[in-house]
Parts: C-alpha cells; structure tokens; sequence
C-alpha cells in the first residue's frame, strides 16, 4: 500500500507525457483561458457563459482522474444550476447587455499584482513539492458512483445529513430574504 | 499522471479567482470569482484522492459537501445582491460604503461613481482643492459623521 502511494514518477518524465496528460494538458489550457476570460471581460453575461465553459472544463478533468461521480455532480449543480442562478441574477439586477465600462473595478493593477505573486509563489511550491508524484491511474476507477456513494453512507453520514440541514436553511434563508421587499410593498 | 499537472492547474484556476474577487466590480461577477476559487480547492481535494488512494474517500466527499456549500453560498450571496440592488439601484461593490462612510442621503448613487472609486481612504477626504469639484458630497459626509 505504501509503495502505491508514494510510487516516485520513475520513467515518468515529463518530456513523455501519457495520453491522459495530454488530454488533461489541452483541458486544462482551455479551462484556464476560459476562466481568464470569465475575470477578465467587460461583457457581463459572456461572463456566466464563459464560467460554463470553464466548469465544464473541470468536470472533464474530474473524468481524466476517474472521479465519475463527481463529474456528473459538477455537471449538474455548477454548469446546470449554479450558472443559471448566475444568469438569473444578472437579469434581476439589470445588468448591461453588451461592453459596459465599469465591470473592472479602480484597483485592477493591485489585484493584478497580488494574483501573478500569488500564483508565482503557489506554483513555484507545488512544482517543487510534487515534480516526482505520479498518480496511478491504471488500477480501477476511483470515483465511481459505488466507491463514492458507500464512503457516503458508511463513513460519512453525519456530516452528510448536517449538510443537508444546512442546505435547507440556506434555503430558506434566501425565501425569506427575497420575501422580504415584497411584504413591505403591501 | 503527475501530480503536478492537476496541482499547477489549481493553482492557475485559484489565482485568477483571487484577481477576479479583488478586481471585478459587479457583485455578481466577484461571486463567479469566488465559484473558480472553489473550484479550484475542488480540484486539488479530487486529485489527491486519487493520488493517495483514500479508503475513506476523504477528498471526495469533501468535495461533494464544498459542492453543496458552494449551493448554498450562491443562493444566500444571490438573494442578497438581490436585496442590495432593490434597496440601492446598483450591485457595484465599490459604491456599498456603509461602513467607511455615511451612505449618500437623497443623493442618486449613479452621482459619486467616479467619487466612490477614486476617494478611497480616510486620509484624502478632506478637501484636496478647486479639482474636487465632483465630490462635494464626500467632506459634507464626514461631517456628519
């Protein structure tokens, strides 16, 4: 068990990826761009829909490491829900259709600064940290709706069931604080 | 596949979340951010599952419950944008200065844009000059205060 875990990317180089490198590779180039663009554009809804592309991205990596479950998860809260809920705001808080000037706020160089140092130092750690880890990927799918749905219910039923509480409140939370304009035009 | 890929790639996905958070000035987009930085850490937990090989599943079905507090998070934070926009007329997170200043009484919000952005810190709000015409508002603020 311990040879599997830490088993060093020995003949592993990375000057010869594997098919699924590439995949994850190209996946994840139009994963990053998407999600720049998402930050970085001044057309509002373009947005929400280049978050799609984004998140759907994601769920393709989850697929590339054989988390099935939690790519059709992703698929179906993120890009089926979240993204709508995104859009619906949007429409609700009568956002711009088309460029609108002020989508960057005043201080963009700042925020610009303390992301390129940030992702430089992050990135810097984790190469060095993880150069020679190789995940194997070749001896049975990890995330499955079986494996992932008995660790679910055998080991981690508490905090499951204390989540949904907390899903309902949140619920209910938003009824009551979108209710609330509304009992006061009356 | 080495670790590295999915890694680099969290941090790529988190950090442009970080710059979209500090930058955007909508409130609807800077929640978009917040969702690529979950998004993120959702990578990083998958991956070392898979990495390690957990017989509890740990990083799993720690991303299903970021998953579904990221659910969660969305519809507060969208019912609250709401409730700001309806309340104010805009949802820029520049303009909700409550708790730096008194809020504009019977001023239209779409006035002290410009002044909002440009006259950010305690130590500029007194009057810098004939040039700062277009926030009168500002130091009468304060003196209320």
């Amino acid at each position: 068990m311990s040879t599997a875990v830490h088993l060093a990317a020995t003949g592993h180089g990375f000057l010869s990826p594997t098919g699924v490198e590439i995949a994850f590779l190209l996946v994840g180039i139009v994963t990053f761009a998407a999600a720049v663009i998402t930050v970085t554009t001044k057309q509002l809804v373009h947005a929400a829909l280049w978050l799609v592309v984004a998140l759907g991205g994601i769920a393709v990596e989850y697929l590339l490491l054989t988390a099935e479950f939690i790519a059709w998860v992703q698929v179906l809260i993120y890009v089926g829900s979240v993204v709508v809920l995104l859009l619906f705001g949007l429409m609700m808080t009568r956002a711009p259709i088309g460029r609108s000037p002020d989508a960057d706020s005043g201080n963009r160089p700042a925020a610009l600064a303390v992301a390129v140092t940030a992702a430089a130092a992050l990135v810097w750690v984790v190469v060095d940290a993880f150069r020679a880890t190789w995940i194997d990927l070749d001896k049975g799918v990890q995330g499955s709706t079986a494996v992932s749905g008995e660790s679910l219910f055998r080991y981690w039923v508490l905090p499951f069931e204390a989540l949904s509480v907390l899903l309902l409140a949140a619920l209910v939370g938003a009824i009551v604080l979108s209710r609330k304009k509304v009992e006061e035009e009356r | 596949m080495h670790l590295a890929y999915p890694a680099v790639l969290a941090v790529l996905l988190f950090c442009t979340g970080l710059y979209g958070v500090l930058a955007r000035r909508n409130a609807i987009l800077v929640l978009m951010s917040v969702e690529l930085m979950l998004n993120a850490v959702n990578l990083n937990l998958v991956a070392f599952d898979v990495w390690l090989r957990d017989t509890l599943h740990a990083g799993q079905a720690l991303t299903l419950f970021t998953i579904a507090i990221a659910a969660a998070e969305i519809g507060i934070g969208l019912a609250i944008v709401l409730l700001v926009y309806r309340n104010r007329g805009t949802s820029d997170v520049d303009r909700l200065r409550d708790l730096a200043d008194p809020p504009p009484s019977g001023q239209d919000p779409m006035d002290d844009s410009m002044a909002a952005a440009t006259d950010n810190g305690p130590g500029n709000g007194s009057d810098n000059g004939p040039d700062h015409s277009a926030d009168q508002g500002i130091p009468a603020r304060r003196q209320t205060a």
